[in-house]
């Protein structure tokens, strides 16, 4: 009952100086606004880095070729050529917990349809490409082991280079030419977009491995080996176990270097996980330190709302109000504040987030936590700098209050 | 009658550098129930710190004071707090009504801390305002008043609780002649029907309203005559 009245009391107290109040919320709304907008951008940063690496596939071990170290002279890493279809061969056949392996080499080629022709990068891969990169066909098929075995000048193509070369045409069963050679569309993949580094993941063609290898790029190396392995738990073994097989196919000596690397995408990803949470945190913490500047300007405003009510403060507790009801009806102020100010901060924050997401191109994520998080702060903030001038008007004495002019 | 204010031997001493002031210095002093008392004296005299320890605003130094036959003297401020909001009303010099508020929901702020529900409240703060004919004001800011109409308006909150006794600081000292007629006439309607009033004033015309007049001078009680006996006890 009395605790009603003095929610009353405070909503007509703050709305009677209706500029002062929305000035010293300000403080309270820019500090929310920040908090939900910064930490939008920081989850959307984490969202991208980490959809494009589990793009790659989840359980992902990336095999390298290492870099050349002949006479003490270390060159960058994929510099020696010592990866081969028959590793890839030998880590599918020899390695227990792996489910696919997928060898692949690459260059860049000018591809042509009639009149029309298109830059784009040729990649060379085998079946089993489909399944780790998650692919999906719009039309046609994809090729068969067949087609790597025998060499078949045969090319699935992303809808960008569709698009480019063929416009409204069935690109299926029609034949470019990719360096001076035939090949034969037999299939045509769904959109998967752009990635978040920018790149267009539809402007790419695939052909059969060893054709790209013998028939285009003319090599017989693989420029990386993808192996997923088919339970998370066993990848540190079946790492190890990929190190030790190759080690003893290139015949590297004990205590020699790896001429070879494997990454570990799960390392990776928990690596770039932690660090774009830091980022987040490092950016909701910036915007924290407005809200608490927020605070500090309920205090302000707060304590000299209490010097000037000192009479009125006076006036009630002659008649009878008590300590807390006195500490109440202040702390109460500047808690609708900051609570107030707080849903504003909310509502515009999220609309802010939305905007940058919009307009600037950037993924921003809204998480219900980053709004629970800094609406909770900014309570906290209104109650702990609204306890000094709540506690300084509750302990004022009442004849030096009713004498104050 | 039953006393309604008992003190004895009370002492307020303030604390001067090294010095020991007294603003107070051994007051006895009985009230009945029902009286109307003028407290009169010089500004310094200590009037206003007993006025104080009267309307439970200051505790004294030593000494006793039973209000109601409960000695308050050792009470909490959280204490003495209820006890003004049940038992004693305040009518200020300066009327001290608060200025965003109506004249109704000033008479029904004493309510509001004793924690009544707003339909009792209300209906307590009608009829003091009736009692200082200001009914149709109830709406009303203390600013849309006459000086005489606010301070009617400061009686009917001191009233509102039915306190025991009613504290008057100076009533009229800021109003007109007509006003300040106005407001005796209330008071002494008030003590017709049984309140207790405790008048502190320096005019000795206001004074004469009361049945009893005591005079404070140096911290002491040094004349206290009531009316109607010619006895007249001359302390010092």
């Amino acid at each position: 009952m009395l605790f009603t009245e003095l929610l009353k009391m405070a909503w007509r107290s703050l709305g009677a100086n209706k500029l002062r109040t929305f000035l010293t919320m300000l403080g309270v709304i820019i500090g929310v606004t920040s908090v939900i907008a910064l930490v939008s951008v920081g989850m959307g940063v984490k969202k991208n880095i980490l959809d494009n690496i589990s793009r790659l596939g989840s359980n992902m071990l990336i095999v390298m070729p290492g870099s050349a170290n002949r006479g003490g002279m270390r060159g960058a890493a994929g510099s020696v050529i010592t990866l081969t279809y028959d590793d890839a061969e030998a880590i599918k056949n020899k390695i227990k917990n792996v489910s696919h392996v997928s060898p692949t080499v690459q260059g860049s080629y000018q591809v042509v349809y009639g009149h029309e022709n298109w830059n784009t990068t040729v990649t060379g891969v085998i079946p089993e490409y489909v399944a780790i990169q998650s692919l999906e066909l719009k039309s046609g098929l994809f090729f068969s082991e067949h087609d790597v075995d025998v060499r078949n000048r045969v090319a699935v193509i992303g809808p960008t280079v569709a698009a480019n070369l063929f416009e409204s045409v069935n690109p299926v069963g029609k034949k470019i030419r990719i360096g001076n050679a035939p090949y034969t569309i037999i299939g045509v993949l769904n959109s998967k977009g752009q990635s978040s580094g920018g790149q267009d993941q539809d402007d790419i063609v695939l052909i059969p491995l060893t054709t790209a290898q013998e028939r285009l790029v003319g090599v017989t190396y693989v420029r990386s080996i993808n192996v997923q392995v088919s339970e998370a738990d066993k990848m540190d073994e079946v790492q190890s176990n990929i190190e030790k097989l190759l080690r003893q196919r290139h015949r590297i000596r004990t205590g020699a270097e790896d001429d070879f690397n494997v990454r570990n995408l799960t390392s990776l990803m928990e690596m770039m996980n932690s660090s774009t949470t830091m980022i987040t945190l490092l950016l909701g913490a910036i915007a924290g330190i407005s809200l608490i500047v927020g605070g500090v300007g309920i205090m302000n405003i707060t304590l000299a709302s209490v010097t000037e009510r000192t009479r009125e403060i006076g006036i009630r507790k002659a008649i009878g109000a008590t300590y807390s009801n006195i500490m109440l009806q202040f702390l109460i102020e500047s808690t609708m504040i900051s609570v107030i100010g707080g849903i504003i901060g909310i509502g515009i924050g999220v609309v802010a987030a939305q905007a940058i997401s919009k307009f600037g191109n950037f993924t921003t994520v809204i998480s219900g936590l980053s709004i629970a998080a800094s609406f909770g702060f900014a309570l906290f903030v209104g109650i702990f700098f609204g306890m000094l001038p709540a506690r300084k008007a509750a302990r004022l004495d009442p004849i030096e209050a009713l004498r104050y002019e | 009658m039953a006393n309604v204010v008992t003190i004895t031997g009370v002492k307020k001493l303030y604390k001067m550098g090294s010095e020991t002031v007294a603003a107070l210095n051994g007051v006895d002093l009985l009230i009945d129930e029902g009286e109307f008392v003028a407290l009169m004296g010089p500004s310094g005299s200590g009037k206003s710190t007993l006025m104080n320890i009267l309307g439970c605003l200051d505790r004294p130094t030593v000494g006793s004071y039973k209000l109601l036959g409960q000695e308050v003297s050792g009470l909490s401020d959280d204490e003495l707090a209820r006890i003004r909001n049940k038992t004693i009303g305040f009518v200020f010099q300066n009327f001290n009504l608060l200025p965003k508020l109506t004249s109704l929901e000033n008479v029904a702020l004493p309510a509001v801390y004793a924690g009544l529900g707003t339909k009792e409240r209300l209906s307590l703060a009608m009829d003091a305002l009736k009692k200082v004919s200001l009914e149709d004001r109830a709406q009303h800011l203390p600013g849309e008043l006459s000086g005489g109409q606010r301070q009617r308006v400061a009686i009917a909150r001191a009233i509102a609780m039915k306190p025991a006794i009613l504290m008057a600081d100076e009533p009229t000292g800021n109003l007109d002649t007509k006003s300040t007629g106005e407001i005796m006439e209330i008071f002494r309607d008030l003590h017709k029907t049984g309140s207790t009033i405790i008048l502190v004033t320096h005019e000795p015309d206001i004074a004469q309203a009361a049945d009893r007049q005591i005079l404070v001078k140096d911290g002491q009680i040094t004349m206290d005559i009531s009316k109607g006996s010619s006895e007249v006890i001359d302390i010092v």
